[in-house]
């Protein structure tokens, strides 16, 4: 499983980005698969500096996947505060985002673009999120 | 990230081209507040040669529709929006809260 480790800050976001679509070009996604995976680890490594860690610079990510069958399976993991995804509201996207408290678009956003979505907290292991895309002809 | 305003007649004609991120969404909020505080409300975003925007970045785009809309002082026009990005804003359902234009000079002459 390859395995890069990137210091929890928003400057790595790009950085995490690029790695996981070489992966996904890799594993013989299409392009729009690609973007959408971009978005879907943007989103999680974001929640995990602000909501697991609390802030930047104050643990790491570790980010590997693995190629499967039906297109790619990725992991994130962090060494921060648990998370419940069962807590975080889904956003009414039908309301005027005017009124909308600006939280919950990430966690959609990840369940909406991925096929997969699951968390696990390990105890003093952090939170491990694994997430997984189809290429399109598989189901 | 790279950013350009450009003080037109009836509106400031503001384009980005790059990502739009969490690192980078405080750029563009900033931008957005000196040109309303600057006294324009009218602005026409180009959004043509923005590659990516995660959610940071749609927040912020909503937070300058809000300011630019109360008390009907102004608004912010979308133009160019390439397809992944428009698909973005219509996944968090911030489409029906924008009038989005083909061109920018169309979004500047509809001031």
């Amino acid at each position: 499983m390859p395995l890069a480790v990137f210091p929890a800050n928003f400057k790595n976001l790009e950085k995490i980005r690029e790695f996981y679509a070489r992966a996904a070009r890799s594993a013989g996604l299409d392009e729009d698969a690609v973007y959408d995976i971009q978005m879907a680890v943007d989103e999680a490594a974001a929640n995990i500096i602000d909501h697991a860690y609390g802030g930047e610079n104050r643990g790491v990510i570790e980010c590997s996947y693995e190629i499967i069958e039906k297109g790619i399976r990725i992991v994130l993991h962090d060494h921060g505060k648990a998370f419940d995804p069962d807590l975080i509201a889904p956003p009414d996207v039908s309301s005027d985002p005017c009124s909308r408290k600006p939280r919950g678009l990430g966690l959609y956003f990840m369940q909406k673009l991925m096929d997969n979505v699951r968390f696990s907290f390990n105890g003093d292991g952090g939170n491990i999120l694994t997430m997984e895309k189809y290429k399109e002809n598989s189901c | 990230m790279e950013i350009k305003t450009t003080p037109l007649k009836r509106c400031m004609l503001l384009e980005v081209a790059g990502r739009i991120d969490s690192s980078t969404a405080p750029q563009l909020s900033d931008i957005f507040n000196e040109i309303t505080e600057g006294g324009e409300f009218h602005i026409v975003f180009n959004m043509s040669k923005v590659e990516f925007i995660s959610s940071a970045g749609l927040w912020v785009m909503v937070t300058a529709q809000k300011k630019c809309k109360r008390f009907n002082r102004g608004e912010v026009y979308l133009a160019e929006v390439p397809k992944r990005i428009y698909e973005a804003l219509d996944l968090a359902g911030f489409i029906p809260y924008y009038k989005v234009y083909d061109s920018a000079a169309e979004a500047v002459g509809s001031f």
